[in-house]
């Protein structure tokens, strides 16, 4: 037991160092991406295990039973000759065959369950942010950071380039847009969800008009938004950059046109990030009350 | 009635007694064996239809940027294929199948109830005609996914009217063609054929029969709450009035997930009459087969949630909906090892319909292992809406059912037509589907784990390639049902030699005792059953 944990420690850390080393570059798509990326938490890198032991129990049953098949096709063939067997079944071999995968499945829902009741955990997270799907965006309301409610709050959506591009008969090209090295077509907004790296965050997930899905693979998880319901998960994200995704819930024409970009950036960065967001909104709610506050005046 | 007499019945029984009118041969007939070939005519047809929405599909998603269409038609194909495939390729298929060989291989003179059995396949043609119509309304057809997720589906406009009460009658028609195969099997069976000795075929369908009864209703259901939603002020799915949105989805998998398995218990039946008949061996434990087959129908009523694992569900929900689906795996798991120990040992030929059974297992299983993958719920969590699950159940119903059904056609084509079809071009229609079909169907896991969604008509440039690749492989897979096509005609209308009674040589059971083709009327006096006739004589195994 202690030999696998630390072979599973040690995995976890050449993992993170992989991340790290290779900067966030394989956080998001590219192309001819075969496998699920480890992604940018200690969850995602945990879904991904998962992943990764469910698929490698399913190559290796695969090769035993394929390769079964191959040897009775190769060799049990009439052109050969031979004479068919009669034996029509085998009570020991069929018990075996029925106990086997009962231990291969309770095996793989072990780290599962562990890994879930994990990522069910909620509680103690250090800030709030409140995500709305709409047709065909997504407000990001900043609820509280570090128990201190905060006025932060802003609509995301497809960015300007993209949006160009993917008119029907536009004739541009997909590939000529970049955010930084990202060839960013379709995964790039106008403002991005800005979160600090090393803070629990917490999700609460709804929608206003229709059900909408959150989904940033690089966080390991995605969470349907839906109307009248409020859903919640949480992250904590431990290597600064930029993670993109997607709406992965089919909300009408433009389902394909609303990413995701979430944006990690150290504590200190994200919080003075935070208090210009706070002094740029409170000095367009006064211009809005500056304005709306003279019409009384003039009436009177 | 003189044809009540049944000593002048039988002794015409080899003269067909076909109605000669066209309208009556067809549009009146009573006959198993001519509405069995009316649901397979249907069948294919949907098939083009739906196979041809799954081009446009592909064409719009073989490179980024929106080339051919509105995002909106997009979303009405994207909905439109899976009602089609769904609704009107797969289950008429088997619902054909089954009206074709229950009777036949039970030593049955026709359906229980032959006049419900015109109706249930004549209401199939309108419910499309209401279905498909709605794609030249304004507004178009059925933009929100065939399962029709409030708010979304209710956003459209006449549509959502049209394609509901579509949905009443074919659920209406699946019922009355299940009670009709439930009353065939249970009453009309011929002397000594008992439970435990039919085909294995038959006992696939009488299952699927009763999931099609338990679960039809519900979709009903639920598709008249959104009916009443939509046009009568209700609020079941509205969460403003008080409604709740996901109960839909728990009800219409509480449907989907046995509807599911109403697409594949069949194909499970048709593969294991077709290993056991090319390995010319019995099948390899015959109970363990059919309690497998009720064991995957008994648990696909506990694991609908899987379908919405991130819907946001307690952690006790997820856990148990997780476990119940892993089960899953086991009686699974049963029905491939004993078609692999039905080979080991035999005498194997492949002819096109033992071509489409092997492929039929080694890739349906592989649509069983991403689907025991799916079934963990926190790698699903990334899994779920993605490209992944586009691929896994294509691999189940692609290769699984639509292949089942492909090698079924060609194993009973020279019984029902009495030519043999050109097994040269039966083997080119198969090479060319299953290495197509790959081509098309597994580059999708690859986009699905690195993050593509499903159902978007557009997408980032790193899925570009293998989109392309997977869409060639559309048009490939598209192009080779043609070869289906031609194969079946020139089988039908031209092949020159003539198929015996037997068709193949380890063939056995009560379908190979009549003559190729089939006559119009069979067992109108119940076949008396001798050793070696059946393929599952011995109860004991």
């Amino acid at each position: 037991m202690a030999m696998i944990s630390s072979v599973r420690r040690a995995r976890r850390a050449f993992a993170a160092f992989a991340l790290l080393a290779g900067g966030t570059a394989f956080a998001n798509p590219q192309p001819w991406q075969l496998n699920m990326a480890p992604g940018a938490t200690s969850i995602s890198q945990r879904v991904h295990e998962v992943h990764m032991i469910a698929l490698w129990v399913c190559v290796g049953i695969g090769i035993i039973v394929f390769g079964a098949m191959i040897y009775a096709m190769v060799k049990f063939r009439k052109s050969k000759g031979v004479v068919p067997a009669k034996f029509t079944h085998n009570s020991t071999l069929e018990a075996v065959w029925t106990v086997i995968p009962i231990i291969v499945l309770i095996a793989m829902a072990w780290p599962a369950t562990k890994l879930l009741v994990d990522m069910a955990d909620v509680d103690n997270s250090d800030m709030t942010i409140k995500i709305t799907g709409y047709q065909w965006k997504w407000r990001y309301e900043y609820v509280d950071y570090y128990k201190k409610p905060t006025a932060v709050n802003f609509i995301s959506t497809l960015d300007a380039d993209s949006n160009r591009i993917r008119q029907p008969g536009s004739g541009l090209d997909p590939k000529s847009i970049k955010d930084g090295d990202y060839a960013s077509y379709l995964l790039n907004v106008d403002k991005p969800l800005v979160v600090p790296v090393g803070v629990k965050v917490r999700f609460v997930i709804t929608a206003d008009d229709v059900i909408h899905s959150w989904w940033v693979p690089a966080l390991g998880w995605k969470q349907d938004a839906i109307p009248g319901i409020i859903n919640d998960q949480w992250t904590r994200v431990d290597v600064p950059g930029i993670y993109r995704g997607q709406c992965a819930e089919l909300c009408g024409k433009d389902h394909g046109f609303m990413p995701i970009v979430v944006k990690a950036v150290p504590k200190a960065e994200f919080e003075q990030w935070l208090a210009t967001q706070e002094s740029e909104t409170a000095a367009a709610k006064a211009a809005a009350t500056a304005q709306v506050a003279p019409q009384p005046a003039t009436q009177g | 009635m003189a044809a009540a007499n049944p000593a002048i019945h039988d002794v015409h029984d080899d003269h067909d007694h076909k109605p000669q009118g066209f309208l009556d041969r067809w549009l009146f007939t009573t006959n198993h064996k001519d509405i069995g070939t009316l649901y397979l005519v249907f069948s294919l047809t949907m098939f083009f239809i739906g196979g041809t929405m799954a081009m446009l599909i592909r064409a719009e998603l073989f490179k980024p940027g929106m080339q051919l269409m509105q995002p909106e038609f997009f979303n009405e194909m994207t909905s439109m294929h899976a009602l089609v495939m769904i609704f009107g390729a797969v289950m008429p298929a088997f619902v054909g199948l089954g009206n074709w060989m229950i009777p036949l291989q039970i030593g049955a003179p026709d359906m229980a109830l032959p006049r419900m059995n015109n109706w249930s396949f004549w209401i199939l043609p309108f419910a499309f005609l209401l279905l498909l119509s709605t794609i030249f309304m304004p507004g178009g057809g059925p933009q929100g996914g065939w399962t029709m997720y409030p708010p979304l589906a209710l956003q459209g406009g006449v549509n959502v009217a049209f394609s509901i009460f579509a949905i009443h009658l074919m659920g209406i028609s699946s019922i009355m063609g299940a009670i009709n195969i439930i009353a065939t099997i249970l009453n009309m069976r011929a002397p000594g054929m008992d439970l435990l000795k039919m085909p294995v075929f038959v006992w696939s369908w009488l299952i699927t029969a009763f999931l099609l009864i338990a679960v039809m209703p519900v979709l009903a259901g639920a598709v008249t709450m959104l009916l009443t939603d939509k046009f009568f002020g209700t609020s079941f799915f509205h969460a403003a009035g008080g409604g709740d949105p996901v109960m839909y989805q728990h009800i219409f998998w509480f449907f989907g997930h046995p509807e599911v398995y109403i697409m594949i218990l069949p194909a499970f039946g048709i593969i294991s009459e077709i290993i056991p008949t090319f390995s010319r061996k019995p099948i390899f434990g015959y109970q363990a087969m059919v309690y497998a087959i009720a064991s995957i129908a008994f648990l696909s009523f506990i694991v609908w949630a899987h379908h919405m694992f991130s819907v946001g569900m307690p952690l006790g929900g997820e856990l148990f909906f997780m476990y119940a689906t892993m089960l899953i795996a086991i009686p699974t798991g049963v029905k491939v090892f004993n078609w692999i120990s039905t080979m080991w040992g035999g005498a194997m030929t492949f002819e096109t319909p033992m071509l489409f059974a092997i492929a039929f297992v080694v890739l349906f299983t592989i649509g069983g292992f991403s689907g025991v993958m799916c079934a963990i719920v926190p790698a699903d969590f990334q899994y779920q809406d993605s490209y992944f699950v586009v691929a896994h159940f294509h691999y189940v119903l692609v290769t699984g059912a639509v292949f089942a059904i492909m090698a079924s056609a060609y194993y009973w084509l020279p019984k029902w037509s009495g030519h043999m079809y050109s097994e040269t071009w039966g083997k080119i229609h198969f090479w060319s589907s299953v290495i197509s079909v790959n081509v098309l169907f597994f580059p999708q896991h690859f986009l699905g784990l690195a993050g593509m969604p499903r159902r978007i008509p557009d997408y980032n440039v790193a899925f570009a390639d293998f989109n392309m690749i997977s869409s060639i492989g559309g048009f490939w897979f598209g192009a080779s049902q043609l070869i289906f096509v031609g194969v079946i005609i020139h089988c039908v209308y031209f092949s020159k030699q003539k198929a015996t009674t037997q068709v193949w040589e380890g063939a056995r059971g009560l379908e190979w005792t009549v003559p190729s083709p089939a006559p119009h009327h069979t067992f109108s006096t119940p076949p008396v059953l001798k050793p070696g006739m059946l393929a599952h004589d011995d109860v004991s195994h």
